[in-house]
């Protein structure tokens, strides 16, 4: 550990460029503080791993339907029920239909929906956090008020009546879910702001006559960067597996569309005789989610290596 | 600490006000009334029974009269269920839910607890990777795709276990491990974290500079604060216990609160939706309650903010 320690620390040093031939100007090379993030994450197995794996499925899921000669769709029942083999690599399901071109289109919709609704999430909690921080007083008190009510609703239940109310579908669903998951990036973005707006450096701007919106966007945001990049990578599987319960449950994503859900749903009615329909998604699903977390992890070693000792 | 328990309590009730507010508003927007059918009724029947299930005042008169009932525990009748009252279907319903729901929280505390506690003692040991390895892959992993497989390896396969219904302790394993694995990984995985900050502090050091026998300074010293943000994290959990539940009862075909949470709001049954939610939301404030009250035992700092 005490080696791990002090090689962060030569990280923070400034390098001197070995060229340095007689004439030519000395040039300092200062690290940035992104550029040692990125380091430090390249160096992190586990983080790598995943984000290589993730990498990986989107490449798939983009052209996974395009080099195979099946349809989305296109049924047969001679070949139903398949294992993996030669003509279908992942197999193909009780209608003959390929998985390896399902499972794809599956991820598609699995993983936009998902980066969706952080994305979404990210931007309202964003917004609330930092003006509710920003403000202090009493609107930063009704705002986080309202925040904790929203704490009291049961999730699930909430989500289900969101999906009813919006009908099934793809935006319906990312809609559903961030309405209901951007309680805690806001009260994560607040805490920061509210810790960051002591600094002389927002009172300076402030004297300076900087607008409120410049202090928050100019200013206080960049500085909360690093901890809104992990929220987003901790957010998206859950996001994930939040779209994929509601589509197993048969409340999200619904035929001809399908998700990891729709397509571990449709699994789960032929566990007795044809388990692998089930184990296949359900594969994809955790993989999925692993990798994120770790990215998400890595992510935050690499910003903050003080925690690597204690995460 | 008896005003700060008392703040708590008189904060449980604006929530739980807003919350029923909320799901109130929200249900009327869904188009559609439990009375919408295929053949529609004829307009006085309609009327009748609006009338009789009080839909035919304003939605803020049915919301005061609906807050009215609730707090003197009446929640209605159903809907779309006849003759039968909310507090009836919950009755049935609900200590199912708890049961299945207790013992899952139970069996996560009983094996993440201690797994992340020497999982931190034993840092970066093989018995640490191999917890860490655990907690990692047991989160990932969502319950409707633990519940099948553990159905099939240990039901359909070697047949130990029934697949489904809640009928008996041999009922309750597979349910039970199904909720608990994810549990237990966040358990460890937390406890692990918090445990590896606390023997960083100071006054670990200070303990065992002044010859503190191991055991006392782990028990003693590290345990106890490292145990905090454990029981901080409770409430939240106790929202993944809900939801966790519902899935495994849906998989299992356990006869607990989960499967009204679909059906009544698909069919439109506002009093059993209002019931969940009253019922749901009274659980989370309640647990939130409990855990500000034992946080503020064990850290004396926050009752004094």
């Amino acid at each position: 550990m005490t080696e791990e320690g002090s090689s962060h620390q030569i990280d923070r040093t400034v390098v001197i460029p070995e060229s340095l031939d007689a004439g030519a100007p000395l040039t300092l090379k200062q690290s940035t503080l992104w550029g040692d993030v990125i380091r430090r994450f390249v160096r992190n197995r586990a983080g790598m791993a995943g984000l290589i794996v993730i990498v990986i499925f989107i490449i798939y899921s983009t052209i996974g339907p395009l080099i195979r000669p099946y349809g989305f769709s296109e049924q047969d029942f001679s070949v139903a029920y398949q294992l993996p083999n030669a003509q279908h690599w992942f197999g193909t399901d009780m209608f003959g239909r390929d998985l390896f071109v399902r499972v794809a289109m599956g991820g598609r919709v699995s993983l936009l929906v998902a980066f969706a609704a952080t994305g979404v999430v990210l931007v309202v909690g964003i917004l609330y956090g930092s003006i509710s921080g920003f403000a202090g007083g009493i609107t930063d008190n009704v705002m986080m008020r309202f925040v904790d009510v929203l704490y009291g609703l049961p999730y699930l239940p909430f989500a289900i009546i969101m999906i009813v109310l919006l009908g099934s579908g793809v935006v319906p669903m990312l809609l559903a879910l961030a309405i209901v998951s951007w309680l805690t990036p806001a009260r994560l973005v607040r805490g920061q702001i509210l810790t960051l707006k002591q600094n002389e450096y927002v009172e300076a701007g402030r004297a300076m006559g900087a607008s409120r919106g410049r202090l928050i966007f100019r200013h206080l945001l960049p500085n909360t960067l690093g901890i809104i990049v992990v929220a987003m990578f901790l957010e998206v599987p859950a996001m994930i597996l939040g779209e994929a319960t509601l589509s197993f449950l048969g409340l999200g994503i619904s035929a001809p569309n399908a998700s990891w859900g729709t397509l571990a749903e449709e699994g789960w009615k032929a566990l007795r005789s044809h388990p692998w329909l089930i184990i296949l998604p359900g594969l994809f699903i955790a993989i999925t989610v692993l990798a994120f977390n770790f990215v998400g992890d890595g992510f935050r070693d690499a910003i903050d290596p003080r925690t690597k000792e204690t995460k | 600490m008896f005003k700060f328990i008392i703040r708590r309590v008189l904060w449980a009730i604006p929530v739980i006000l807003l919350v029923i507010l909320f799901t109130f508003l929200l249900m009327k927007a869904i188009p559609g009334g439990p009375f919408t059918q295929e053949k529609r009724l004829p307009a006085e029947i309609l009327a009748n029974l609006n009338a009789k299930y009080g839909l035919d005042s304003p939605w803020y008169v049915q919301y005061v009269r609906y807050v009215w009932h609730t707090f003197q525990g009446d929640l209605g009748v159903s809907m779309t269920q006849k003759g039968r009252t909310v507090v009836e279907i919950i009755g049935n319903a609900f200590p199912v839910s708890m049961q299945l729901g207790g013992m899952a929280f139970l069996l996560a505390m009983l094996i993440g607890v201690p797994a992340g506690v020497i999982a931190a003692l034993r840092h970066n040991s093989w018995i640490d990777y191999t917890a860490m390895f655990y907690s990692t892959v047991g989160w990932a992993i969502p319950v409707f795709i633990i519940g099948p497989i553990l159905i099939l390896i240990f039901s359909l396969q070697l047949g130990w276990f029934p697949t489904s219904r809640w009928e008996g302790p041999k009922y309750w394993v597979l349910p039970v491990v199904a909720l608990g694995t994810g549990l237990s990984a966040y358990f460890a995985r937390l406890t692990r974290g918090s445990m590896l900050e606390t023997l960083q502090q100071d006054y670990v050091r200070t303990a065992q500079a002044k010859g503190l026998a191991y055991r006392t300074v782990v028990f003693k010293h590290v345990l106890r604060n490292s145990l905090i943000p454990v029981v901080t994290q409770a409430g939240p959990l106790l929202g993944f216990v809900i939801t966790g539940s519902f899935l495994t009862e849906y998989i299992f075909a356990i006869p607990g609160l989960g499967k009204f949470y679909v059906t009544s709001v698909s069919n439109r049954d506002y009093s059993v939706v209002m019931g969940l939610a009253v019922l749901l939301s009274g659980v989370i404030v309640v647990a939130n309650l409990i855990v500000d009250i034992i946080y503020g035992f064990l850290d004396p700092r926050i009752r004094y903010e």
